[in-house]
Protein backbone atom coordinates (compact mmCIF):
# COMPACT_ATOMS: atom_id res chain seq x y z
CA UNK A 1 0.00 0.00 0.00
CA UNK A 2 1.43 3.37 -0.94
CA UNK A 3 2.08 5.46 2.07
CA UNK A 4 3.35 8.90 2.84
CA UNK A 5 6.04 7.39 5.03
CA UNK A 6 8.36 6.80 2.12
CA UNK A 7 8.08 10.45 1.26
CA UNK A 8 9.57 11.47 4.48
CA UNK A 9 12.93 9.76 4.78
CA UNK A 10 15.50 12.44 5.31
CA UNK A 11 18.24 10.55 3.46
CA UNK A 12 16.35 10.55 0.19
CA UNK A 13 16.70 13.09 -2.59
CA UNK A 14 13.76 15.43 -3.03
CA UNK A 15 11.25 14.63 -5.75
CA UNK A 16 12.43 16.99 -8.48
CA UNK A 17 9.09 16.70 -10.27
CA UNK A 18 7.29 18.21 -7.34
CA UNK A 19 6.22 21.80 -7.94
CA UNK A 20 7.08 22.77 -4.40
CA UNK A 21 10.64 21.51 -4.83
CA UNK A 22 11.00 23.25 -8.18
CA UNK A 23 9.69 26.51 -6.77
CA UNK A 24 12.11 26.32 -3.87
CA UNK A 25 15.01 25.70 -6.28
CA UNK A 26 14.14 28.66 -8.48
CA UNK A 27 13.64 31.06 -5.60
CA UNK A 28 16.77 29.97 -3.74
CA UNK A 29 19.13 30.20 -6.70
CA UNK A 30 17.79 33.57 -7.80
CA UNK A 31 18.03 34.88 -4.27
CA UNK A 32 21.68 33.82 -4.08
CA UNK A 33 22.40 35.46 -7.43
CA UNK A 34 20.72 38.66 -6.33
CA UNK A 35 22.63 38.81 -3.07
CA UNK A 36 25.87 38.17 -4.94
CA UNK A 37 25.08 40.95 -7.40
CA UNK A 38 24.32 43.37 -4.57
CA UNK A 39 27.48 42.50 -2.68
CA UNK A 40 29.62 43.33 -5.69
CA UNK A 41 27.91 46.67 -6.40
CA UNK A 42 28.12 50.16 -5.06
CA UNK A 43 24.36 50.85 -5.03
CA UNK A 44 21.01 49.22 -5.59
CA UNK A 45 20.60 50.32 -9.20
CA UNK A 46 24.00 48.92 -10.11
CA UNK A 47 23.17 45.71 -8.25
CA UNK A 48 19.91 45.31 -10.13
CA UNK A 49 21.67 45.88 -13.42
CA UNK A 50 24.36 43.35 -12.56
CA UNK A 51 21.70 40.85 -11.53
CA UNK A 52 19.86 41.38 -14.81
CA UNK A 53 23.05 40.78 -16.77
CA UNK A 54 23.89 37.61 -14.88
CA UNK A 55 20.31 36.43 -15.37
CA UNK A 56 20.98 36.08 -19.09
CA UNK A 57 23.34 33.23 -18.24
CA UNK A 58 21.78 32.06 -15.02
CA UNK A 59 18.15 31.59 -16.04
CA UNK A 60 18.70 29.32 -19.07
CA UNK A 61 21.18 27.30 -17.05
CA UNK A 62 18.84 27.03 -14.10
CA UNK A 63 16.00 26.02 -16.39
CA UNK A 64 18.15 23.34 -17.99
CA UNK A 65 19.13 22.01 -14.57
CA UNK A 66 15.54 21.91 -13.32
CA UNK A 67 14.30 20.18 -16.46
CA UNK A 68 17.13 17.63 -16.45
CA UNK A 69 16.66 16.79 -12.78
CA UNK A 70 12.91 16.48 -13.22
CA UNK A 71 13.32 14.14 -16.17
CA UNK A 72 15.74 11.82 -14.39
CA UNK A 73 14.11 12.15 -10.97
CA UNK A 74 12.83 8.56 -10.97
CA UNK A 75 16.28 7.23 -11.87
CA UNK A 76 17.93 9.37 -9.20
CA UNK A 77 15.53 7.98 -6.65
CA UNK A 78 16.80 4.47 -7.27
CA UNK A 79 20.37 5.41 -6.39
CA UNK A 80 21.68 5.32 -2.85
CA UNK A 81 21.60 8.77 -1.27
CA UNK A 82 25.36 9.62 -1.59
CA UNK A 83 25.43 8.38 -5.18
CA UNK A 84 22.28 10.39 -5.87
CA UNK A 85 23.89 13.54 -4.50
CA UNK A 86 27.00 12.92 -6.58
CA UNK A 87 24.83 12.42 -9.65
CA UNK A 88 22.95 15.67 -9.04
CA UNK A 89 26.19 17.63 -8.66
CA UNK A 90 27.62 15.97 -11.76
CA UNK A 91 24.55 16.97 -13.76
CA UNK A 92 24.83 20.54 -12.50
CA UNK A 93 28.54 20.70 -13.34
CA UNK A 94 28.05 19.21 -16.79
CA UNK A 95 25.29 21.68 -17.63
CA UNK A 96 27.36 24.55 -16.26
CA UNK A 97 30.28 23.55 -18.46
CA UNK A 98 27.92 23.31 -21.43
CA UNK A 99 26.58 26.77 -20.65
CA UNK A 100 30.12 28.10 -20.48
CA UNK A 101 30.89 26.58 -23.86
CA UNK A 102 27.70 28.06 -25.30
CA UNK A 103 28.55 31.55 -24.07
CA UNK A 104 32.05 31.18 -25.48
CA UNK A 105 30.66 30.19 -28.87
CA UNK A 106 28.27 33.14 -28.95
CA UNK A 107 30.71 35.78 -27.81
CA UNK A 108 34.23 34.67 -27.03
CA UNK A 109 35.08 37.91 -25.22
CA UNK A 110 32.28 37.62 -22.65
CA UNK A 111 32.94 34.16 -21.30
CA UNK A 112 33.61 34.20 -17.55
CA UNK A 113 36.22 32.02 -15.95
CA UNK A 114 35.19 28.34 -16.24
CA UNK A 115 36.73 27.23 -12.94
CA UNK A 116 34.96 30.01 -11.04
CA UNK A 117 31.63 29.09 -12.61
CA UNK A 118 32.05 25.40 -11.81
CA UNK A 119 32.99 26.01 -8.17
CA UNK A 120 30.06 28.39 -7.69
CA UNK A 121 27.63 25.93 -9.27
CA UNK A 122 28.91 23.03 -7.16
CA UNK A 123 28.70 25.10 -3.97
CA UNK A 124 25.16 26.24 -4.65
CA UNK A 125 24.08 22.72 -5.60
CA UNK A 126 25.61 21.29 -2.43
CA UNK A 127 24.02 23.99 -0.28
CA UNK A 128 20.60 23.26 -1.77
CA UNK A 129 21.01 19.53 -1.29
CA UNK A 130 21.82 20.28 2.34
CA UNK A 131 18.72 22.47 2.59
CA UNK A 132 16.51 19.71 1.21
CA UNK A 133 18.13 17.24 3.56
CA UNK A 134 17.25 19.44 6.55
CA UNK A 135 13.79 20.08 5.20
CA UNK A 136 13.17 16.35 4.87
CA UNK A 137 14.49 15.88 8.36
CA UNK A 138 12.09 18.47 9.70
CA UNK A 139 9.34 16.39 8.14
CA UNK A 140 11.00 13.21 9.29
CA UNK A 141 8.84 10.09 9.54
CA UNK A 142 8.41 10.42 13.28
CA UNK A 143 7.41 14.06 13.07
CA UNK A 144 5.23 13.61 10.03
CA UNK A 145 3.55 10.67 11.65
CA UNK A 146 2.95 12.55 14.85
CA UNK A 147 1.52 15.46 12.92
CA UNK A 148 -0.69 13.25 10.82
CA UNK A 149 -1.95 11.41 13.88
CA UNK A 150 -2.69 14.70 15.55
CA UNK A 151 -4.41 15.92 12.43
CA UNK A 152 -6.37 12.74 11.94
CA UNK A 153 -9.86 13.76 11.06
CA UNK A 154 -12.33 13.47 13.87
CA UNK A 155 -16.00 12.94 13.58
CA UNK A 156 -17.93 15.29 15.79
CA UNK A 157 -19.20 13.64 18.98
CA UNK A 158 -22.40 15.50 18.21
CA UNK A 159 -22.77 13.35 15.10
CA UNK A 160 -21.86 10.10 16.83
CA UNK A 161 -24.36 10.44 19.66
CA UNK A 162 -27.15 11.72 17.46
CA UNK A 163 -26.55 8.85 15.05
CA UNK A 164 -26.65 6.30 17.84
CA UNK A 165 -29.86 7.87 18.99
CA UNK A 166 -31.27 7.55 15.48
CA UNK A 167 -30.33 3.89 15.36
CA UNK A 168 -32.01 3.32 18.73
CA UNK A 169 -35.18 4.87 17.40
CA UNK A 170 -35.10 2.54 14.38
CA UNK A 171 -34.48 -0.74 16.17
CA UNK A 172 -38.11 -1.47 16.96
CA UNK A 173 -39.78 0.19 13.99
CA UNK A 174 -37.43 -0.84 11.22
CA UNK A 175 -34.75 -3.32 12.29
CA UNK A 176 -33.40 -3.70 8.74
CA UNK A 177 -32.61 -0.01 8.46
CA UNK A 178 -31.18 -0.01 11.95
CA UNK A 179 -28.80 -2.78 10.92
CA UNK A 180 -27.75 -0.92 7.83
CA UNK A 181 -27.19 2.26 9.81
CA UNK A 182 -24.95 0.46 12.27
CA UNK A 183 -22.96 -1.06 9.41
CA UNK A 184 -22.46 2.40 7.93
CA UNK A 185 -21.39 3.74 11.29
CA UNK A 186 -18.91 0.88 11.65
CA UNK A 187 -17.42 1.65 8.22
CA UNK A 188 -17.03 5.29 9.07
CA UNK A 189 -15.25 4.54 12.29
CA UNK A 190 -13.05 1.91 10.72
CA UNK A 191 -11.79 4.53 8.27
CA UNK A 192 -11.49 7.07 11.01
CA UNK A 193 -9.31 4.79 13.06
CA UNK A 194 -7.26 3.57 10.13
CA UNK A 195 -3.76 4.66 9.29
CA UNK A 196 -3.81 8.37 8.55
CA UNK A 197 -0.63 8.05 6.51
CA UNK A 198 -1.98 5.76 3.82
CA UNK A 199 -3.25 7.04 0.52
CA UNK A 200 -6.75 5.91 -0.35
CA UNK A 201 -8.50 5.64 -3.69
CA UNK A 202 -11.01 8.32 -4.52
CA UNK A 203 -13.62 5.59 -5.04
CA UNK A 204 -13.21 4.55 -1.40
CA UNK A 205 -13.52 8.09 -0.18
CA UNK A 206 -16.68 8.50 -2.26
CA UNK A 207 -18.26 5.36 -0.85
CA UNK A 208 -17.45 6.67 2.61
CA UNK A 209 -19.21 9.91 1.70
CA UNK A 210 -22.26 7.95 0.65
CA UNK A 211 -22.35 5.97 3.86
CA UNK A 212 -22.07 9.10 5.89
CA UNK A 213 -24.78 10.78 3.79
CA UNK A 214 -27.09 7.83 4.33
CA UNK A 215 -26.75 8.17 8.09
CA UNK A 216 -27.43 11.87 8.01
CA UNK A 217 -30.40 11.31 5.75
CA UNK A 218 -31.96 8.99 8.34
CA UNK A 219 -31.42 11.56 11.04
CA UNK A 220 -32.49 14.68 9.19
CA UNK A 221 -35.05 13.26 6.75
CA UNK A 222 -36.47 15.74 4.25
CA UNK A 223 -34.42 18.57 5.66
CA UNK A 224 -31.32 17.26 3.89
CA UNK A 225 -31.21 17.04 0.12
CA UNK A 226 -27.89 16.04 -1.43
CA UNK A 227 -27.22 16.22 -5.15
CA UNK A 228 -24.32 14.12 -6.39
CA UNK A 229 -22.40 15.11 -9.51
CA UNK A 230 -19.68 12.53 -9.40
CA UNK A 231 -19.90 10.69 -12.72
CA UNK A 232 -16.69 12.32 -13.88
CA UNK A 233 -14.74 11.42 -10.76
CA UNK A 234 -11.58 9.40 -11.49
CA UNK A 235 -12.12 6.51 -9.12
CA UNK A 236 -8.46 5.43 -9.18
CA UNK A 237 -7.05 8.79 -8.08
CA UNK A 238 -5.04 8.59 -4.86
CA UNK A 239 -5.62 11.01 -2.02
CA UNK A 240 -5.22 11.30 1.74
CA UNK A 241 -8.04 9.61 3.65
CA UNK A 242 -10.93 11.48 5.25
CA UNK A 243 -10.56 14.66 3.29
CA UNK A 244 -14.00 14.86 1.72
CA UNK A 245 -16.07 13.41 4.53
CA UNK A 246 -15.28 16.20 7.01
CA UNK A 247 -16.23 18.70 4.33
CA UNK A 248 -19.61 17.08 3.83
CA UNK A 249 -20.01 16.89 7.59
CA UNK A 250 -19.28 20.62 7.79
CA UNK A 251 -21.83 21.29 5.07
CA UNK A 252 -24.50 19.45 7.04
CA UNK A 253 -23.50 20.86 10.40
CA UNK A 254 -23.22 24.48 9.33
CA UNK A 255 -25.49 24.63 6.32
CA UNK A 256 -28.40 22.27 6.96
CA UNK A 257 -28.87 21.63 10.67
CA UNK A 258 -29.19 25.30 11.69
CA UNK A 259 -31.93 25.86 9.10
CA UNK A 260 -35.61 25.14 9.55
CA UNK A 261 -36.26 24.48 5.89
CA UNK A 262 -34.77 22.15 3.29
CA UNK A 263 -30.99 22.35 2.96
CA UNK A 264 -29.61 21.68 -0.50
CA UNK A 265 -26.09 20.28 -0.61
CA UNK A 266 -24.18 19.76 -3.82
CA UNK A 267 -21.26 17.34 -4.07
CA UNK A 268 -19.26 17.59 -7.28
CA UNK A 269 -16.10 15.66 -8.11
CA UNK A 270 -14.46 15.74 -11.51
CA UNK A 271 -11.23 15.35 -13.37
CA UNK A 272 -10.03 18.48 -15.13
CA UNK A 273 -6.81 17.95 -17.06
CA UNK A 274 -4.38 16.36 -14.67
CA UNK A 275 -6.16 17.69 -11.62
CA UNK A 276 -8.90 16.34 -9.46
CA UNK A 277 -11.48 18.92 -8.44
CA UNK A 278 -13.86 18.29 -5.60
CA UNK A 279 -16.32 20.84 -4.32
CA UNK A 280 -19.07 20.82 -1.76
CA UNK A 281 -21.70 23.52 -1.61
CA UNK A 282 -24.27 24.23 1.06
CA UNK A 283 -26.64 27.01 2.10
CA UNK A 284 -24.85 29.80 3.92
CA UNK A 285 -26.76 30.44 7.10
CA UNK A 286 -25.90 33.54 9.04
CA UNK A 287 -26.44 31.65 12.27
CA UNK A 288 -23.78 29.14 11.40
CA UNK A 289 -21.33 31.71 12.70
CA UNK A 290 -22.47 30.67 16.14
CA UNK A 291 -21.36 27.13 15.61
CA UNK A 292 -17.65 27.04 16.03
CA UNK A 293 -15.11 24.70 14.58
CA UNK A 294 -15.39 25.18 10.85
CA UNK A 295 -12.10 26.96 10.41
CA UNK A 296 -10.21 24.40 12.43
CA UNK A 297 -11.51 21.51 10.39
CA UNK A 298 -10.52 23.33 7.18
CA UNK A 299 -7.04 24.12 8.47
CA UNK A 300 -6.66 20.50 9.43
CA UNK A 301 -7.55 19.30 5.94
CA UNK A 302 -5.38 21.93 4.33
CA UNK A 303 -2.39 20.83 6.35
CA UNK A 304 -2.93 17.18 5.58
CA UNK A 305 -3.18 17.95 1.87
CA UNK A 306 0.08 19.81 2.16
CA UNK A 307 1.80 16.89 3.86
CA UNK A 308 0.71 14.63 1.03
CA UNK A 309 0.99 16.90 -2.00
CA UNK A 310 3.12 19.85 -0.88
CA UNK A 311 2.29 22.91 -2.98
CA UNK A 312 0.34 20.98 -5.57
CA UNK A 313 -2.94 20.83 -3.70
CA UNK A 314 -5.22 23.70 -2.82
CA UNK A 315 -8.23 24.28 -0.66
CA UNK A 316 -10.38 27.35 -1.18
CA UNK A 317 -13.65 28.55 0.31
CA UNK A 318 -16.17 31.07 -0.89
CA UNK A 319 -19.40 32.45 0.50
CA UNK A 320 -21.62 34.20 -2.02
CA UNK A 321 -25.32 34.52 -2.76
CA UNK A 322 -26.37 32.61 0.32
CA UNK A 323 -24.26 29.62 -0.68
CA UNK A 324 -21.04 28.44 0.89
CA UNK A 325 -18.59 26.47 -1.17
CA UNK A 326 -15.40 24.58 -0.40
CA UNK A 327 -13.21 23.43 -3.23
CA UNK A 328 -10.24 21.11 -3.20
CA UNK A 329 -7.85 20.82 -6.08
CA UNK A 330 -5.22 18.13 -6.11
CA UNK A 331 -2.99 16.43 -8.64
CA UNK A 332 -4.38 13.32 -10.32
CA UNK A 333 -2.07 10.53 -9.21
CA UNK A 334 -2.67 6.85 -9.63
CA UNK A 335 0.63 5.74 -8.17
CA UNK A 336 1.96 7.17 -4.97
CA UNK A 337 4.68 9.70 -5.85
CA UNK A 338 7.13 8.09 -3.51
CA UNK A 339 6.84 4.42 -4.38
CA UNK A 340 9.62 4.47 -6.96
CA UNK A 341 11.71 6.48 -4.57
CA UNK A 342 12.03 4.01 -1.75
CA UNK A 343 11.78 0.98 -3.97
CA UNK A 344 9.44 -0.72 -1.52
CA UNK A 345 5.75 -0.35 -1.68
CA UNK B 1 -53.15 11.66 36.79
CA UNK B 2 -50.78 11.58 33.91
CA UNK B 3 -48.12 14.15 33.31
CA UNK B 4 -48.49 16.17 30.12
CA UNK B 5 -45.16 16.16 28.28
CA UNK B 6 -44.21 18.29 25.29
CA UNK B 7 -41.34 17.14 23.04
CA UNK B 8 -39.24 19.66 21.13
CA UNK B 9 -36.47 18.27 18.94
CA UNK B 10 -35.55 18.98 15.34
CA UNK B 11 -34.80 15.34 14.53
CA UNK B 12 -37.82 13.17 13.95
CA UNK B 13 -36.07 9.95 15.03
CA UNK B 14 -35.10 11.62 18.30
CA UNK B 15 -38.71 12.60 18.98
CA UNK B 16 -39.98 9.14 18.22
CA UNK B 17 -37.33 7.64 20.47
CA UNK B 18 -38.53 9.82 23.35
CA UNK B 19 -42.15 8.79 22.70
CA UNK B 20 -41.06 5.18 22.76
CA UNK B 21 -39.27 5.64 26.07
CA UNK B 22 -42.24 7.45 27.58
CA UNK B 23 -44.29 4.39 26.67
CA UNK B 24 -41.72 2.10 28.27
CA UNK B 25 -41.79 3.90 31.61
CA UNK B 26 -45.57 4.36 31.69
CA UNK B 27 -45.80 1.96 34.64
CA UNK B 28 -43.53 4.14 36.67
CA UNK B 29 -44.48 7.62 35.46
CA UNK B 30 -47.74 7.97 33.59
CA UNK B 31 -47.44 10.53 30.82
CA UNK B 32 -49.40 11.90 27.89
CA UNK B 33 -47.69 13.56 24.95
CA UNK B 34 -49.16 17.04 24.93
CA UNK B 35 -47.53 17.99 21.67
CA UNK B 36 -44.40 18.00 19.57
CA UNK B 37 -42.40 20.58 17.68
CA UNK B 38 -39.50 20.45 15.24
CA UNK B 39 -37.92 23.74 16.26
CA UNK B 40 -37.98 26.32 19.00
CA UNK B 41 -40.31 28.84 17.40
CA UNK B 42 -42.88 26.18 16.64
CA UNK B 43 -42.66 24.92 20.22
CA UNK B 44 -43.15 28.41 21.61
CA UNK B 45 -46.29 28.79 19.56
CA UNK B 46 -47.82 25.49 20.60
CA UNK B 47 -46.84 25.04 24.22
CA UNK B 48 -49.07 27.66 25.92
CA UNK B 49 -52.26 26.10 24.56
CA UNK B 50 -51.06 22.52 24.97
CA UNK B 51 -51.30 22.47 28.73
CA UNK B 52 -47.84 20.92 28.89
CA UNK B 53 -46.48 20.43 32.40
CA UNK B 54 -43.06 19.25 31.35
CA UNK B 55 -41.04 20.17 28.29
CA UNK B 56 -38.31 17.93 26.91
CA UNK B 57 -36.24 20.38 24.90
CA UNK B 58 -33.27 19.68 22.66
CA UNK B 59 -30.67 22.37 23.15
CA UNK B 60 -29.50 22.55 19.60
CA UNK B 61 -32.51 23.34 17.43
CA UNK B 62 -32.64 25.53 14.35
CA UNK B 63 -34.38 28.88 14.62
CA UNK B 64 -34.35 28.92 18.40
CA UNK B 65 -32.45 26.62 20.71
CA UNK B 66 -33.86 24.96 23.82
CA UNK B 67 -32.36 27.43 26.24
CA UNK B 68 -33.82 30.50 24.64
CA UNK B 69 -37.13 28.68 24.29
CA UNK B 70 -37.16 28.00 28.03
CA UNK B 71 -36.31 31.61 28.82
CA UNK B 72 -39.33 32.85 26.91
CA UNK B 73 -41.60 30.22 28.39
CA UNK B 74 -40.56 31.30 31.87
CA UNK B 75 -42.74 34.37 31.37
CA UNK B 76 -45.89 32.25 31.21
CA UNK B 77 -48.10 32.08 34.26
CA UNK B 78 -48.05 28.30 34.11
CA UNK B 79 -44.67 27.67 32.65
CA UNK B 80 -43.84 24.01 32.12
CA UNK B 81 -40.91 22.46 33.91
CA UNK B 82 -38.05 22.00 31.46
CA UNK B 83 -35.70 19.06 31.01
CA UNK B 84 -32.99 19.79 28.50
CA UNK B 85 -31.70 17.12 26.16
CA UNK B 86 -28.39 17.24 24.37
CA UNK B 87 -26.21 14.88 22.39
CA UNK B 88 -22.96 16.54 23.19
CA UNK B 89 -22.70 20.11 24.28
CA UNK B 90 -20.02 20.34 26.89
CA UNK B 91 -20.53 24.03 27.56
CA UNK B 92 -24.24 23.65 28.03
CA UNK B 93 -23.76 20.68 30.32
CA UNK B 94 -21.29 22.59 32.46
CA UNK B 95 -23.67 25.51 32.67
CA UNK B 96 -26.53 23.21 33.68
CA UNK B 97 -24.48 21.58 36.39
CA UNK B 98 -23.45 24.97 37.69
CA UNK B 99 -27.00 26.26 37.82
CA UNK B 100 -28.70 23.08 39.03
CA UNK B 101 -30.76 22.68 35.87
CA UNK B 102 -31.80 19.18 34.92
CA UNK B 103 -30.69 17.68 31.62
CA UNK B 104 -30.47 14.36 29.82
CA UNK B 105 -27.82 13.10 27.44
CA UNK B 106 -28.70 11.48 24.13
CA UNK B 107 -29.14 8.60 23.72
CA UNK B 108 -31.48 8.93 26.68
CA UNK B 109 -31.89 6.05 29.15
CA UNK B 110 -35.37 5.10 30.31
CA UNK B 111 -34.40 5.13 33.99
CA UNK B 112 -32.85 8.59 33.76
CA UNK B 113 -35.88 9.88 31.90
CA UNK B 114 -38.23 8.50 34.56
CA UNK B 115 -36.19 10.04 37.36
CA UNK B 116 -36.03 13.41 35.62
CA UNK B 117 -39.79 13.43 34.98
CA UNK B 118 -40.60 12.59 38.60
CA UNK B 119 -38.34 15.35 39.77
CA UNK B 120 -39.78 17.82 37.27
CA UNK B 121 -43.33 17.02 38.38
CA UNK B 122 -42.47 18.09 41.91
CA UNK B 123 -40.03 20.93 41.42
CA UNK B 124 -40.70 24.46 40.30
CA UNK B 125 -39.60 25.24 36.74
CA UNK B 126 -36.17 26.84 36.49
CA UNK B 127 -36.55 30.56 36.89
CA UNK B 128 -35.41 33.21 34.49
CA UNK B 129 -32.25 34.13 36.31
CA UNK B 130 -31.13 30.56 36.53
CA UNK B 131 -31.69 30.10 32.80
CA UNK B 132 -30.08 33.40 31.92
CA UNK B 133 -26.95 32.37 33.79
CA UNK B 134 -26.85 29.03 31.99
CA UNK B 135 -27.32 30.61 28.57
CA UNK B 136 -24.18 31.18 26.57
CA UNK B 137 -25.17 33.93 24.24
CA UNK B 138 -27.61 36.77 23.86
CA UNK B 139 -31.16 35.90 22.87
CA UNK B 140 -32.44 36.58 19.39
CA UNK B 141 -35.79 37.74 20.72
CA UNK B 142 -37.36 39.45 23.68
CA UNK B 143 -40.77 38.20 24.67
CA UNK B 144 -43.97 39.76 25.89
CA UNK B 145 -46.71 37.61 27.36
CA UNK B 146 -50.17 38.67 26.31
CA UNK B 147 -53.17 36.64 27.44
CA UNK B 148 -51.27 33.37 27.71
CA UNK B 149 -49.63 33.92 24.36
CA UNK B 150 -45.98 34.69 23.91
CA UNK B 151 -45.24 37.50 21.54
CA UNK B 152 -41.67 37.63 20.26
CA UNK B 153 -39.89 40.83 19.34
CA UNK B 154 -36.67 40.29 17.37
CA UNK B 155 -33.80 41.98 19.16
CA UNK B 156 -32.70 43.55 15.86
CA UNK B 157 -36.02 45.45 15.72
CA UNK B 158 -35.38 47.28 18.99
CA UNK B 159 -34.95 51.02 18.58
CA UNK B 160 -34.75 51.82 22.27
CA UNK B 161 -35.53 50.48 25.73
CA UNK B 162 -36.60 52.88 28.46
CA UNK B 163 -37.20 52.07 32.10
CA UNK B 164 -40.26 53.59 33.77
CA UNK B 165 -41.43 52.86 37.29
CA UNK B 166 -41.89 49.11 37.15
CA UNK B 167 -41.63 48.18 33.49
CA UNK B 168 -39.29 48.68 30.64
CA UNK B 169 -40.77 50.11 27.48
CA UNK B 170 -39.47 48.45 24.35
CA UNK B 171 -39.85 50.63 21.28
CA UNK B 172 -39.66 49.29 17.72
CA UNK B 173 -40.32 51.29 14.60
CA UNK B 174 -43.90 49.93 14.62
CA UNK B 175 -45.02 49.84 18.21
CA UNK B 176 -44.37 49.76 21.93
CA UNK B 177 -44.24 46.81 24.33
CA UNK B 178 -43.89 46.56 28.05
CA UNK B 179 -41.42 44.01 29.34
CA UNK B 180 -40.54 42.94 32.84
CA UNK B 181 -36.79 42.66 32.77
CA UNK B 182 -34.31 44.92 34.51
CA UNK B 183 -32.54 47.36 32.24
CA UNK B 184 -29.15 46.50 33.73
CA UNK B 185 -29.46 42.84 32.72
CA UNK B 186 -30.61 43.80 29.24
CA UNK B 187 -27.67 46.17 28.89
CA UNK B 188 -25.28 43.38 29.81
CA UNK B 189 -26.86 40.80 27.51
CA UNK B 190 -27.07 43.04 24.46
CA UNK B 191 -23.95 45.14 24.98
CA UNK B 192 -22.95 44.60 21.38
CA UNK B 193 -26.14 46.04 20.02
CA UNK B 194 -27.36 48.57 22.54
CA UNK B 195 -25.72 51.57 24.15
CA UNK B 196 -26.77 53.39 27.31
CA UNK B 197 -27.52 57.05 26.69
CA UNK B 198 -29.15 57.83 30.00
CA UNK B 199 -29.69 56.33 33.43
CA UNK B 200 -33.02 54.96 32.22
CA UNK B 201 -32.45 54.40 28.53
CA UNK B 202 -30.69 52.06 26.08
CA UNK B 203 -30.60 52.79 22.35
CA UNK B 204 -29.76 50.55 19.39
CA UNK B 205 -26.40 51.65 18.05
CA UNK B 206 -27.51 51.02 14.50
CA UNK B 207 -30.56 53.26 14.90
CA UNK B 208 -28.66 56.39 15.89
CA UNK B 209 -28.91 58.90 13.08
CA UNK B 210 -27.42 61.93 14.74
CA UNK B 211 -27.62 64.47 17.55
CA UNK B 212 -29.35 67.75 18.21
CA UNK B 213 -28.70 70.47 20.73
CA UNK B 214 -31.11 70.45 23.64
CA UNK B 215 -31.11 74.05 24.82
CA UNK B 216 -32.17 74.85 28.32
CA UNK B 217 -31.37 71.51 29.89
CA UNK B 218 -28.24 71.53 31.98
CA UNK B 219 -28.25 67.79 32.69
CA UNK B 220 -28.82 66.68 29.10
CA UNK B 221 -27.53 69.10 26.51
CA UNK B 222 -27.89 66.74 23.59
CA UNK B 223 -30.70 64.72 22.04
CA UNK B 224 -30.33 61.54 20.00
CA UNK B 225 -32.17 61.53 16.68
CA UNK B 226 -33.21 58.00 15.77
CA UNK B 227 -34.16 56.06 12.66
CA UNK B 228 -37.71 54.80 12.67
CA UNK B 229 -39.12 56.87 15.54
CA UNK B 230 -39.79 60.56 15.74
CA UNK B 231 -39.14 60.88 19.44
CA UNK B 232 -35.76 62.38 20.38
CA UNK B 233 -34.09 61.08 23.49
CA UNK B 234 -31.92 63.03 25.89
CA UNK B 235 -28.32 61.95 26.41
CA UNK B 236 -27.16 62.41 29.96
CA UNK B 237 -24.07 64.48 30.54
CA UNK B 238 -22.39 61.45 32.01
CA UNK B 239 -23.03 59.20 28.98
CA UNK B 240 -22.37 61.87 26.34
CA UNK B 241 -18.62 61.18 25.89
CA UNK B 242 -19.28 57.43 25.44
CA UNK B 243 -22.11 57.93 22.98
CA UNK B 244 -20.30 60.53 20.91
CA UNK B 245 -17.27 58.25 20.69
CA UNK B 246 -19.38 55.38 19.39
CA UNK B 247 -20.92 57.41 16.68
CA UNK B 248 -17.71 58.94 15.46
CA UNK B 249 -16.46 55.35 15.04
CA UNK B 250 -19.27 54.55 12.65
Amino acid sequence: MPSIRQNAHSDVLPDFRNLGVIARLLVAVNAVAFVAALLGSANLAQGAERFARSAAVLEPLLLAVVLSLASVSTLLGRLAYPAGCAAVITIVLALTAAAHAAIGALDSGAAPDLARMLVLAALIAAALLGYFYLLAKAYSPALTEARLQALQARIRPHFLFNSLNTVLSLIRRDPKRAERALENLADLFRTLMSDARQFVRLADEISLLERYAELEQLRLGDRLRITWEIDGAPSDALMPPMVLQPLLENAVYHGVEPGTGVGEVLVRIELRGARVLASIENPYIEEQQKRAGNRMALENIRERLMLFFDAEARLTTRAAQARYRVEIEMPYRVDAPSVARSGTA
Amino acid sequence: MSLRVFIADDEEPARSRLRELLGDIAGEVATTVAGEAGHGLEALERIPASGAQVLLADIDMPGMGGLELARHLAGLERAPAVIFVTAHDRHAVEAFELNAIDYLLKPVRATRLAAALKKAARAAPPDRDQLAKAAQGAREYLSVVERNRILLVPVRDIVFLRADQKYVTLRTAEREHLIEEPLVALEREFAERLVRIHRNCLVARAAIRGFERNPGDEEAQWLVVLDGVAEKLPVSRRQWPVVRELVSDK
